[in-house]
């Protein structure tokens, strides 16, 4: 399997001016910018990865007087933040970004959905979405940007969830099909995008496809910003090429006692010390969003499991059974087998819910409530149980 | 209890009157006056004729979104593991111990709310506040109780 | 057509058809807990489950549509194994007191936990850790949070089939429940107590608030006098309750088993709503009058009917404005209990005070309604216990009744005559066509001008129905009505009440006289009526009330042989002093949350 070393990388934060950028791109075609988008090979950096260009190719191919292009920032994923840093830092480049998308998808308005959890950075966004919304009418271009926040609701980082949000129900989400592409917001084909997907997807049209594709691995191109946190003497944020693997990534940022790193937040992977070497963060390994959280020894994994579950059966919408019950049952069963009220072999019906939660559950929160769940006990069983 | 007097009608004309129009009107009545009353979510369904018990759940969906009393400072403290691991607890225990009250409660003098809440995103500075929308962060007791003291003199 | 394959069947269904029915058209039977034929797709319960080739993940296949080439499996060992965790998981939230529960064996929770999860449950139970709330405060029904498992079917009738949404999902997670606005009791808010909710809760979190205990109690009390009536709906689905097929009329067997049940008096709503006619069609041809002839702009046009409680606590929440409009005519029922304890207790010489008034309704609001303080016009409570359709079956199993096998019997004398106008008050358009057929004869001294006297245009499940009847050949008093066109509007389900006030209150409705009933069909969907409900089971019973009105020798109200005595012999005529001191009512302005 193709590996990288770690490899920090300027991309997302390099400092550029969108405007050069985005003439270039209002002169491309729809389908020219898709093309380019295509042979990058750049898939969503929110979690899911589905691969960018398809979703704008198919998005493109509906035809529908009104489309719209999201920006997904309802960040709330445990353990990433760089959502926030990049919107604090480049935010013209995520509306450029988001003004490029519409381009390709023939979309002439975008919405931001922020998380009600940064709300203070509002104000200062509104500034400079109104230069932004100078500088592209200079340009000759109509595209119009407005921002609709969250209230505090894990679920409505998933696409469909956030479309009800936005039309002012309940967050919760819908039945695929259809999928967004063909009836997302207000029942209109609907590109939804995560913010460093869109800036990554402008840099793309700055640097090229070609450029692009140097860094990363065959099934994860470029680079991603990730978020860092826990038991580490360097938290914060870091732009790395893909394809390193954990070991790598330990060497870098664990602090000698690493035994753990959960990959991809309460709904990502945790790898144990002994398979740090063997598993690269991708598509080819642990995928994840950006959130990287190191345990050290001292860290109790079932802790970590118990809060995570918590946050899980807190942040479930509630509709669909699997999820809904499966999380408080996954939850107080941990609790009944560590307080010896319930035999630990418990734990191998819990891991069976988990595995049907995956597959029955409506959205992909509760599909991936057993990731974690599985790979802490299937690692850490003895922690889960004494 | 506070009044919503015109203000209901105020955001609607601001917001609009349809379905959508919802959240944006909800939220800038608890920016104003902290959570919604039952009045100001009989009025929201007035205006945008829809039924009471939808605002209500669709309001309970989102945590920002408080039907209860909350205070005018809500103190929101990130629980999930980051801070959970970097001494949240501690944070809590000042917070109780300067306002005396316990996590969920409001002060008597309805000035501060002290609630837990789920990742805030702020894990590398852990551990992190909210009050109101304004993030702390890389908290120790002694800066919390500083933070704190501040407010109790606005 | 799309292709696909099930269970490795061919089938070819119409672009759009979901995957459970393609299934379906192969006889093939996928289980189902939140899907409802009268509903939106919701695909929250998950029960569906199937294996689509292919797929990451299991489909819902009440909510996924069929598509080309699609191969589905409806019965792996991983859709079993799905399936069965999906029940025990809804088990365990579900406070299964199944010995106890009103619906012990009708429950479809209980129906797939035979199927899917005898024995040893595998989850932790849930219910002992939470508080839940019991909410016995409606007059009419019990909403018990502790047996709820969020299908969400009430929310989505109270909101598709009724606009009312007088609950609606709230929290999240595991705190995610069904309530009222901020959980306020249910007597206190919107709702209508329409029983639709009732009708099609899959497990016992909504049932009826039952009487029968009341009921047995005055029967076998040797100073009570019990009377009891039965509405026109009851006796086309109470069947269905008993062994038979939906649309059976049961008329002759149901008086005799009430008889045999031990009520005093046998007697028939019918009655009272033939009575209903001759004071709601005077109230409106004398509306009519003040308003064409005399210029009275007082008078409130269209006239609105008002036999159905739970449209009248619609429109005293929703549209109170309008109050002026509704018929001051109470409801057949109270009609019919305010008689019983005067007219009646006079008639057969009885203390009032010692007569217990039963009511047999095929709903629910009825309870509220009778519970209503306007409704003490006889000096005491009118009528004292109303049972719906299903606790009358309840009843008659628990006397041990062979049903099937009873001698068809005659309701009693005095209140207990019937005409074929009344019959059809059952279903929706019906009090309209009854008060065509009586009020039509009034004006023009014949019959109105359809074939048989059936008015097929204000028949038939459309949910808003308008017709015009062109009135010529008046007779001298009604003159004033030569050539004038009566226009009329039916709706049923208070979602299209809700089209019709909203056009009413926009000044867009043209109508003189709009009938709406509260439920889908009419009283035939009562809330009270045997579960389950469905549009064929709804029109299989609408069938059955005109096939009962074509059965019947008299079948306009004024040829009521017991209306024209009691006019006669204690009413004097149509809104009356006496009338309206018995038969009519006033409704009063609710709060719209």
């Amino acid at each position: 399997m193709e590996k990288k070393g770690l490899n920090k990388v300027d991309l997302i934060f390099e400092k550029i001016e969108p405007k050069e950028v985005l003439i270039k791109a209002f002169k491309m075609t729809s389908a020219e910018i898709i093309q380019n988008i295509l042979e990058s090979g750049l898939k969503g950096r929110g979690g899911a990865g589905f691969p960018t260009g398809l979703k704008w190719k198919y998005t493109a191919a509906e035809k529908s007087s009104e489309k719209y292009i999201i920006c997904n920032a309802d960040e709330g994923e445990p353990g990433t933040f760089k959502d926030r840093e990049i919107l604090d830092r480049v935010s013209n480049k995520v509306h450029g970004g988001m003004a490029i998308a519409g381009k390709a998808i023939g979309a002439k308005n975008g919405i931001v959905y922020l998380r009600g959890e940064y709300r203070y950075l509002l104000p200062k966004l509104m500034i400079e979405l109104e230069s932004f919304h100078k500088m592209i009418k200079e340009i000759g271009y109509e595209f119009n940007i407005e921002y609709r926040m969250g209230s505090g609701a894990y679920i409505c980082g998933e696409e469909s969830a956030l479309f009800e949000s936005i039309e002012g129900k309940r967050g919760e989400p819908r039945n695929k099909p259809p999928y967004p592409t063909v009836s997302g917001l207000f029942e209109k084909p609907t590109s939804i995008n995560n913010v460093e997907t869109l800036v990554t997807a402008m840099m793309i049209l700055q640097h090229g496809a070609k450029n692009f594709i140097q860094y990363g691995t065959k099934d994860s191109r470029g680079s991603k910003v990730f978020s860092v946190s826990g038991d580490t003497p360097t938290p914060g944020i870091f732009e790395l090429e893909l394809g390193m693997t954990v070991q790598q990534f330990v060497n870098e940022f664990g602090d000698g006692d690493t035994k753990a790193v959960q990959v991809g937040g309460a709904s990502g992977f945790c790898v144990p010390r002994k398979k740090f070497a063997e598993t690269i963060i991708g598509f080819e390994g642990v995928p994840t969003g950006g959130s990287m959280k190191l345990f050290n020894s001292s860290r109790s994994m079932y802790n970590v499991l118990h809060n995570y579950l918590e946050f899980f059966t807190e942040e479930s919408c509630g509709q669909c059974t699997p999820c809904r019950v499966g999380c408080q049952q996954l939850l107080l069963g941990v609790e009944k087998v560590k307080k010896g009220e319930a035999k630990s072999t418990y734990l191998t019906e819990l891991v069976k819910l988990a595995d049907t939660m995956k597959i029955a559950a409506k959205c992909g929160l509760g599909q991936s409530v057993g990731n974690a769940f599985k790979s802490i006990v299937g690692n850490f069983r003895e922690e889960i149980i004494y | 209890m506070y009044q919503v007097g015109n203000l209901v009608k105020e955001l609607s004309d601001k917001h609009g009157r349809l379905r959508e129009s919802l959240m944006p009107i909800l939220q800038e009545i608890v920016q104003k006056h902290n959570y919604l009353t039952d009045e100001a979510m009989v009025e929201v369904a007035r205006e945008l004729d829809i039924s009471a018990a939808e605002v209500y759940g669709t309001a309970s969906f989102y945590t920002f979104l408080d039907t209860q009393v909350k205070g005018k400072y809500v103190i929101r403290v990130c629980k999930t593991i980051t801070c959970s691991m970097k001494g949240k607890s501690d944070i809590i225990q000042t917070l109780e111990e300067m306002l005396k009250i316990k996590v969920g409660e409001t002060t008597a003098d309805k000035q501060f709310s002290l609630i837990e809440t789920n990742c805030i995103g702020w894990c590398h500075k852990a551990p992190a506040i909210l009050i109101n929308e304004m993030p702390y962060t890389e908290l120790t007791p002694e800066k919390v109780s500083e933070i704190i003291k501040d407010y109790m003199q606005k | 057509m799309i292709n696909l394959l099930i269970n490795d069947q061919k089938v070819s269904v119409q672009a759009g058809t979901t995957v459970l029915a393609a299934a379906k058209k192969l006889k093939i039977n996928i289980p189902t807990l939140c899907n409802h034929d009268d509903l939106c797709v919701a695909g929250n319960c998950r029960v569906c489950v199937v294996e689509q080739k292919g797929a990451r993940t299991l489909i819902a296949s009440c909510a996924t549509p069929a598509s080309e080439g699609m191969e589905i499996h409806t019965n792996t060992l991983k859709v079993r194994n799905a399936r069965k965790h999906i029940v025990e998981l809804l088990l365990s939230e579900h406070r299964a007191d199944c010995t106890k529960c009103y619906k012990n064996q009708n429950c479809e929770l209980q129906t797939l936990a035979n199927e899917f999860a005898f024995g040893d449950h595998i989850f932790l139970d849930l219910v002992e850790n939470k508080k839940y709330n019991i909410d016995r405060s409606s007059p009419s029904f019990i909403k018990d949070d502790s047996k709820c498992i969020r299908c969400q079917r009430c929310v989505r009738t109270c909101s598709e089939l009724q606009y009312i949404s007088a609950i609606a999902v709230a929290n999240k997670g595991a705190h995610q429940k069904i309530s009222s606005f901020h959980d306020r009791p249910m007597s206190h808010v919107v709702c209508t107590n329409c029983g639709q909710c009732v009708n099609r809760c899959p497990t016992g979190a909504l049932v009826e608030k039952t009487y029968i205990d009341q009921v047995w109690d005055a029967i076998y009390d040797p100073d009570k006098h019990v009377v009891v009536q039965t509405a026109p709906a009851v006796r086309v689905a109470l069947g269905e309750d008993l062994g038979y097929d939906p649309g059976e009329r049961v008329t002759g067997k149901m008086v005799n088993a009430l008889r045999q049940l031990g009520f005093n008096s046998v007697l028939d709503t019918d009655f009272s709503a033939d009575l209903t006619i001759m004071e709601e069609g005077t109230e409106l041809l004398v509306r009519l009058k003040k308003a064409l002839v005399d210029g009275d702009k007082k008078i409130s046009l269209p006239m609105f009917t008002s036999c159905s409680p739970g449209w009248i606590k619609f429109i005293e929440h929703k549209y109170p404005e309008f109050l002026p409009n509704l018929s001051t005519c109470k409801s057949p029922q109270q009609m019919f209990g305010a008689l019983a304890k005067t007219f009646y207790a006079k008639k057969r010489n009885i203390d009032p005070s010692k007569i217990v008034s039963v009511s047999i309704m095929p709903c629910t609001a009825k309870k509220f309604e009778a519970d209503r303080p306007e409704m003490r016009s006889s000096g005491f409570k009118d009528v004292d216990y109303v049972l719906t359709t299903r606790e009358l079956a309840v009843m008659i199993k628990q006397a041990g009744l062979d049903f099937r096998n009873l001698e068809e019997a005659k309701c009693d004398s005095i209140m207990g005559d019937s005409t074929g106008a009344a019959v059809i008050f059952g279903a929706t358009g019906g009090v309209m066509e009854a008060a065509l057929r009586t009020a039509y004869e009034i004006v023009t001294g014949r019959e109105v001008p359809f074939g048989n006297l059936n008015i097929t245009p204000v028949r038939g499940m459309d949910g808003v129905k308008e017709a015009t009847i062109k009135i010529e050949g008046c007779v001298d008093d009604w003159k004033f009505l030569e050539g004038a066109e009566l226009k009329v509007a039916i709706a049923h389900g208070l979602v299209n009440a809700n089209k019709i006030m909203k056009k009413v209150r926009e000044g867009k409705a043209p109508y003189h006289f709009v009938e709406i009933m509260a439920c889908p069909g009419g009283c035939i969907g009562g809330g009270g009526q045997p579960i389950p409900t469905n549009m064929q089971i709804r029109e299989k019973r609408m069938k059955a009330i005109y096939a009962e009105d074509e059965h019947m020798v008299l079948r306009k109200s004024h040829e009521n042989p017991d209306v024209i005595a009691i006019y006669k012999e204690f009413l004097d005529k149509p809104n009356s002093h006496k009338s309206h001191e018995l038969l009519h009512t006033h409704y009063v302005e609710r709060d719209n949350y």
